[in-house]
């Protein structure tokens, strides 16, 4: 199944895609360009949330509110106490970013892998429509969890435990070194 | 739907990600960047999931993954910076250059 | 695919599968117990003292023994269950394999499972009562300790290893337990790692063994690909069936490459290096690993493939015997012979288990199962006695070396009479433990000599031999120790009760343990380790009287010995250089250097290959490196001194254009060490996008 340019505007799914892909993008470049640093984290919910917005297009419930709840709710607040425990100038800031002479060939980089990615896609689906799919239950998606990949799940946990205690670790004000 | 509109909009989530893991001087902001980057996989792997039909839900499986992975790894990441600021004051990557040659 | 059952779903009762036996000669006993309670809940042996690791790591230090109590109930228990099988298997007999399914890989089924036959309840029986006096005895011996708790974290870590080791019904499992006590006994020689020397000897223990093990894995993989399974049941099944294929093809080679794994764990001559430097760690470590349990683990593994080894049908590993009992035989000589002229106390005890590991060994060569475990029952007791009560007079004067020893006798009473029983059992004096063993060996290796194993022959002279050796070093360990004057300088007493109990404990097995099995009495033992899985019968040959021909010789001549160590070392002689006196000269000098098989090794392996390394980067350094400045600095001499004669300006010119276009490249070569993170995560993407790029091309 392909499609043409022109029927891509006809597809009213489509005109939902953009309204989500566009704020999704301005965001993410807001993201990274932002001088406002708490501003920029905040893009990044947007960019965040935009991608869920996606999953749910795509049928996957579950991973989407997985992650309003986890990187929204969770991650953003790790971001900002992050920001606000290092004392980060708030504001417009210029020295959040590096000068021009970093920023070029970093853009010419990210355009380049851009283009790869682009390429390879294109070469690869050029038109091809999604065929017509089920969203997928979180019921599903727990047998399976459960189930077929109970060994990485079990793998994870082991990983968050070790990042929690490693956090821990790292994080916790050695009382002899502060006296 | 076209399966490549959501891929582009992954290619462009991930090279904003990289020009910001590339350009920014904040800690903090790197690894935001990083975790745009993350994201962009996601949406890569959903897409796949999708398109190929998957019985085992291989793509949603790993996204869920690699979310809880990116949890880990900003909870740590923060951590370090922490670490970082409290013995240098500044969570300016710049001046984080033990290793300079 | 991964699938997790039920525990109690997934039990499979391997002793239906059983029923067929008594097939070419071979006796078979009918087991009493081949299900209930006991057999099914006996994972508990093996799991039990790994969640006891666990649980001391985490909550020992805040205990009132600091987590002794967890590890000593732990063995306790092991050794409780233990002897309730032992006693049982010995008035019933129990077959039982329970196994658990933990994944399915194609036609590959993991499995974890627990063996409770003659052969492991064996095992059972060992780590459990001698663990349980070891630890009893290691709370007064590690008193005070920097790290009590975690000691006890890596014994109870190595018992567990021990037991997933002797438990296991497949050879992976048997790696994995293979490997556990590997990690636990480098934890525990190492455990005084504030001295260098300690972790060198750590490090040779787990290098010499890794070596051994990458054999065992092999021979593992060869033996598991021709079967098909890697359960002992499978595997033994095709050679008590005595099927000609692709096992019996690689026979020779699957045997050989797991006795070389065997060699490394049990200390076999030449791989037996690292067990007299292991002497390094606590000497409750030596007692329980070097002289009871973990050094077993080759035996027992040749024992679990015995019928593979002993080759009834002539189509599987018989020609391997001829390699083990050489082996053996090699062992038990020489090194009993650097026993002789070692100070420290606890290496020559080292040495002796190394010998006397040598006798289970050639006895599994000459084809006699029971003997060789016999051997391995009996020694773990007296040996574990007497690395005790070494540890004892060790814990007392405060010095490994006999030379600051002596005239221990009246202040050690116990420790004194404990360590004499030892000594006699392990010289083999009737009725002590190791007459009865070490006779059965020996006429074991003469039946075998006289039923077409050449080569036993002439291992039945090296054996007798080290009968006599044996007696040798030990009564010279004996006079030095606790005869004659005091020459330390601490001032002994007799250890506390956690200690002496132990001891005693230990003793009564030293001298009792061998009447399990006495030829034309009592010949229990032979009958308690025919109950196997799968239950077929050994078919090896056990004495069924006393070979008096032997006795006759071995006996005197260790009296001989007594008399001679006693001569040469019992008179009061003040100083160590005094009693050097006497030395042979060729002889004593290669004894005192381990006939330089630690020298071959550095020199003749390790070096070789660091050192030609060490000499490449040197000869690129020196040739290449040197040869580019030199030359460039001849070529600048040259041409200077032709220019001088023109215009010094050029000269100077040329000299600072050198010097700058050095310092240029310099440079230039340091901006790629900048220190800034997102510069190499930047160049890591540009080699991400051309690999990227060469896989959407191809």
């Amino acid at each position: 199944m392909t499609v043409s340019i022109g029927d891509f505007f006809r597809e009213s799914a489509n005109w939902a895609f953009l309204v989500i892909a566009i704020p999704t993008l301005v965001a993410g470049w807001r993201t990274v360009t932002s001088n406002h640093i708490v501003r920029a984290v905040l893009y990044l919910v947007v960019s965040l949330g935009g991608s869920a917005a996606l999953f749910f297009m795509l049928g996957a419930g579950f991973v989407g509110w997985t992650v309003v709840l986890v990187y929204i709710g969770a991650v953003i607040i790790l971001f900002l106490i992050g920001i606000m425990i290092t004392r980060a100038p708030l504001g417009e800031k210029e020295e959040l970013s590096h000068g021009t002479n970093v920023k070029a060939p970093a853009a010419l980089l990210s355009v380049v892998m851009f283009g790869v990615i682009a390429w390879a896609a294109i070469d690869a689906y050029t038109n091809e429509m999604i065929a017509p799919f089920e969203s997928t239950s979180t019921q599903e998606l727990s047998l399976l969890m459960f189930d077929r990949f109970v060994l990485p799940f079990e793998v994870v946990s082991f990983v968050l435990l070790a990042a929690l205690i490693g956090g821990i670790a790292l994080a916790r004000q050695d009382e002899e070194a502060s006296s | 739907m076209t399966i490549i509109q959501f891929l582009l909009v992954g290619a462009a989530l991930f090279s904003f990600g990289l020009y910001g893991v590339i350009t920014r001087r904040n800690a903090v902001l790197v690894l935001a960047s990083v975790e745009l980057m993350l994201a962009a996989v996601n949406i890569n792997l959903v897409t796949f999931d999708v398109v190929l039909q998957d019985a085992l839900h291989a793509g949603q499986m790993f996204s869920l993954f690699i979310i809880a992975l990116a949890a880990a790894e900003v909870g740590i990441g923060i951590a370090i910076v922490l670490m970082i600021f409290r013995n240098r004051q500044s969570a300016d990557v710049d001046e984080l250059d033990l290793m300079k040659g | 695919m991964i699938r997790f059952g039920t525990l109690m779903h997934q039990l499979v009762l391997a002793a239906e599968d059983t029923g067929h036996a008594a097939e070419d000669g071979h006796h078979a006993i009918e087991p009493g117990i081949t299900s209930g309670a006991l057999v099914e809940w006996a994972w508990l042996i093996v799991i039990v003292p790994l969640v006891a690791a666990f649980v001391i790591a985490f909550f020992g230090k805040k205990l009132p023994f600091k987590g002794w109590e967890i590890a000593f109930g732990s063995i306790a228990f092991v050794g409780v269950y233990g002897t309730v099988l032992f006693l049982l298997n010995a008035t019933q007999g129990i077959v039982y394999e329970g196994t658990v399914a933990i994944a399915d890989i194609g036609d590959f089924h993991l499995e974890w499972g627990w063996m409770v036959d003659g052969l492991s309840i064996m095992m059972y029986f060992l780590v459990g009562v001698v663990g349980t006096l070891v630890f009893m005895y290691a709370l007064g011996y590690m008193k005070g300790d920097v790290r009590f708790t975690w000691f006890f974290v890596s014994f109870s870590l190595f018992a567990g290893g021990m037991l997933v080791l002797v438990s296991s019904p497949n050879l992976i499992q048997l790696i994995v337990g293979w490997e556990l006590v590997g990690v636990a006994s480098y934890l525990l020689i190492g455990h005084y790692w504030e001295d260098y020397a300690n972790v060198d000897a750590a490090n040779k223990a787990f290098m010499v063994n890794k070596v051994a093990d990458a054999a065992l894995f092999m021979g593992a993989i060869i033996m598991a690909v021709s079967v098909g399974s890697f359960s002992f049941n499978h595997i033994l099944e095709v050679v008590v069936h005595g099927e000609n294929g692709a096992l019996s093809q690689w026979a020779f080679w699957a045997g050989l490459l797991i006795f070389i794994g065997a060699m490394g764990k049990s200390a076999q001559f030449p791989l037996h290096v690292w067990l007299p430097d292991a002497m390094a760690g606590p000497t409750p470590v030596s007692a329980l690993m070097h002289a009871a349990t973990m050094v077993t683990a080759g035996v027992y593994l040749l024992g679990r493939l015995f019928p593979f080894y002993l080759d009834v049908d002539g189509l599987f590993a018989g020609d391997v015997r001829n390699i083990i009992i050489v082996i053996g035989g090699l062992t038990l000589f020489l090194t009993g012979f650097i026993a002789i002229v070692q100070d420290d106390i606890k290496k020559v005890l080292a040495y002796s288990t190394v010998s006397q590991l040598g006798y289970m060994v050639a006895a599994m060569g000459a084809g006699a199962y029971t003997a060789g475990l016999f051997h391995l029952f009996t020694h773990a007791f007296f040996k574990a006695l007497l690395f005790l009560g070494a540890g004892s007079v060790i814990h007392a004067v405060h010095s490994n070396n006999m030379s600051d020893m002596g005239g221990l006798r009246k202040k050690m009473p116990i420790t004194f009479w404990t360590f004499i029983l030892g000594t006699l059992a392990l010289v083999g004096i009737f009725p002590f433990a190791g007459f009865f063993s070490k006779d059965e060996i020996l006429a074991s290796i003469k039946y075998a000599g006289g039923h077409g194993q050449d080569v036993a022959n002439f291992i039945l002279i090296l054996g007798i031999a080290g009968a006599f050796i044996t007696a040798l070093y030990m009564t010279r360990a004996v006079a030095l120790t606790f005869f004659g004057e005091y020459k330390g300088k601490a001032h002994p007493h007799e250890s506390p009760k956690s200690m002496a109990y132990p001891l005693i404990g230990l003793a009564f097995f030293a001298v009792t343990a061998g009447w399990v099995n006495m030829p034309g009495i009592y010949t229990g033992f032979t009958d308690w380790l025919a109950t196997r899985v799968p239950l077929t019968g050994i078919g090896d040959h056990h004495a069924e009287s006393f070979d008096w021909a032997l006795i006759v010789i071995v006996t005197p001549l260790a009296l001989l010995a007594i008399a001679i160590g006693w001569w040469m070392y019992g008179k009061d002689k003040d100083t160590q250089a005094e009693r050097d006196t006497f030395r042979i000269p060729v002889l004593w000098p290669l004894l005192e250097n381990k006939y330089y098989i630690d020298d071959f090794y550095m020199s003749g392996i390790v070096r070789p290959i660091m050192g030609p390394l060490a000499r490449v980067v040197l000869w690129i350094d020196m040739n290449i490196v040197d040869g580019v400045v030199n030359g460039v600095g001849a070529l600048m001499k040259v041409f200077s001194k032709g220019v001088a004669t023109v215009d010094t300006n050029v000269v100077d010119g040329v000299f600072n254009a050198t010097g700058a276009g050095t310092g240029a490249s310099g440079s230039a070569l340091r901006r790629s060490f900048t220190g800034r993170v997102q510069q190499y995560a930047a160049f890591s993407f540009v080699g991400v996008i051309v690999i990227a790029v060469l896989f959407i091309i191809f």
